[in-house]
């Protein structure tokens, strides 16, 4: 039992911090960035050289934890925050679609980025095996990464609504996603704070990269994909833009998905993803505008 | 000394000309009021100036500085503080955190918090209901409150010029009398320019000032409003009857 709660919460942090990823920037610049999945793939293969290789030949990945963790966290942000300079600024008077599908190609871009570089193998890497052990608690064994992973999230989310609250920059934010052009009138700067947006978001890829590349033992390209599909699907949950929202709906869809997988009937199993989209959709048909519905959908100018 | 100056300004949206040509000159302290029927170009103008909407010809100096095509926060920066139609408060923040989104733009300025603070309780001296309410979701203010709490973010921006886009907007006529009157009252008290959007002409000719008619984009008449008030010059040229 308890072992299922540590599931559902350890997974589900994982679609949260996703979530977040996407809801800071749809906050700001009413922009769904579909790249954010591929910034997560970047990030960690940040730590390998270049190879084609089904060995990785690790690099940064050989550094003790208090420098591998800032470094990771620095490459999704820098990622993160070139993109917007290379690319998203120049589309920030476009409509939302064609924001939308701008983040689709430079998704792309750098997934074949990374494709090139290293070929599509997935490659098995062994970061921080400590945390590959498993601990005693209640009685439940569990690997300390899942131990971890939760109370970095806890820790990450707890950061988040203090800085958001407490801080100069959080308050502007706050103001920006709500309600952009009256926060320019009155001097918030905008691409200070649509800059902070991204490289909190990449930051925030960079964190699920590192988690899921211990947790599984593989870089794949294709492994932001996944994380991405369930966070987009956790932010228009939570209604787009709430960020309260995105993060419960992560945790309900990590839930929902672990539950599933212990509750369904043995031969339903391999089914589980359609059970838990179809309660998506169950969702949206009752809250159309997400379970925290947010403010400011107003217009951009 | 001249604080705002329109130079052959013009606002066009597509193929749509709402402003054509328009030329203000505006000195500091003083009270303008721009009237006019909807769709004369008031709420358009207004913006262009702020940096919201281009500016298609013509160019805006603020202080002497050319702020044309200039970004809004840059325009916010350099005092022009701007109030649009429909209030925009931010709903989720609360009373104080409108207030203080206002005052960021001198975060970096030495002395921030003590005169942050002396500008905090000065507009709360000014509108007492925002600090009673004041850790409350703005979004949860009056239609009046909401009126004054913007106001009161703009001050906080210690600004040299506010310009107000119908402040009496869905405003009951006694609520209406209130802003206008606290306005007034500090308009006299920091020697503030304002320039206030009204659809009709009747508060210019309370309050008094100078009023300009702007019809189809265009100034048709700039003068001192209680003389232009309730003139026939006035009456023909709102409803565009004019003889030719």
């Amino acid at each position: 039992m308890l072992q299922i709660v540590f599931d559902a919460l350890s997974l589900g942090s994982l679609y949260a911090l996703g979530a977040l990823g996407i809801a800071l920037i749809f906050g700001v610049m009413r922009l769904v960035n579909f790249a954010h999945g591929d910034v997560i793939a970047f990030s960690i293969f940040a730590l390998l050289w270049p190879s084609t290789d089904a060995m990785a030949i690790v690099f940064a990945g050989n550094l003790p934890w208090f420098l591998l963790i800032p470094f990771v966290l620095a490459v999704g942000a820098g990622l993160s925050v070139l993109c917007e300079i290379v690319v998203f600024r120049r589309f920030r008077n476009t409509n939302p679609a064609t924001m939308m599908i701008a983040s689709f190609a430079l998704g792309f871009v750098i997934r074949y980025f990374l494709l090139m570089l290293y070929s599509s193998r997935p490659k098995s890497i062994s970061l921080l095996p400590i945390l590959s052990q498993p601990v005693e608690i209640l009685g439940a064994r569990l690997p300390l990464l899942q131990l971890i992973t939760i109370i970095v999230t806890i820790a990450i989310l707890f950061g988040l609504v203090i800085f958001l609250r407490r801080t100069r920059f959080g308050l502007e934010m706050r103001a920006a996603a709500e309600n952009f052009s009256m926060a320019r009138m009155l001097g918030v700067r905008a691409n200070r704070v649509i800059m902070g947006a991204f490289a909190l978001s990449g930051a925030l890829a960079g964190a699920i990269s590192l988690i899921f590349g211990i947790q599984t033992g593989t870089a794949d390209i294709q492994m932001g994909a996944a994380v991405m599909l369930m966070a987009f699907i956790s932010t228009v949950i939570g209604g787009l833009g709430s960020l309260a929202g995105a993060v419960l709906a992560g945790f309900l869809l990590g839930a929902a998905s672990v539950v599933m997988q212990v509750i369904l009937p043995v031969d339903a199993r391999p089914f589980r993803d359609a059970f838990v989209y179809g309660a998506v959709i169950l969702v949206l048909l009752f809250r159309p505008q997400g379970l925290i519905a947010a403010r400011g959908t107003k217009e951009r100018v | 000394m001249t604080l705002l100056n329109l130079v052959d300004v013009s606002v066009r949206y597509g193929r749509l000309t709402a402003v054509r040509g328009v030329s203000i000159n505006l000195k500091e302290g003083e009270v303008l009021f721009i009237t006019g029927p909807n769709g004369a170009g008031k709420s358009s103008l207004l913006r262009a100036i702020a940096g919201v909407t281009p500016v298609a010809g013509g160019h805006v100096e603020f202080d002497g500085a050319q702020i044309t095509g200039r970004t809004p926060e840059d325009i916010a920066r350099l005092g022009f503080s701007m109030v649009p139609e429909g209030r925009e408060v931010f709903g989720s923040l609360t009373i104080e955190e409108n207030l203080m989104v206002g005052a960021g733009m001198h975060s970096r300025t030495p002395g921030w918090k003590g005169q942050t603070a002396a500008d905090l309780a000065s507009v709360y001296d000014t509108f007492p209901i925002l600090k009673e309410r004041r850790n409350q979701q703005a979004g949860l203010l009056s239609g009046g409150q909401q009126q004054m709490l913007v106001i009161g973010r703009a001050l906080m921006a210690r600004p040299r010029l506010i310009a107000i886009d119908e402040p009496s907007l869905g405003l009951a006529p006694n609520i209406t009398d209130q802003v206008y009157e606290r306005l007034i009252a500090l308009q006299a008290e920091r020697s503030l320019t304002l320039l206030i959007v009204e659809q009709s002409s009747t508060r210019a000719v309370m309050v008094g000032g100078r009023m300009i008619l702007m019809r189809s984009g265009q100034v048709v008449l700039d003068g001192d409003a209680r003389e232009l008030g309730n003139s026939e010059a006035m009456q023909a040229a709102y409803f565009g009857y004019e003889d030719h």
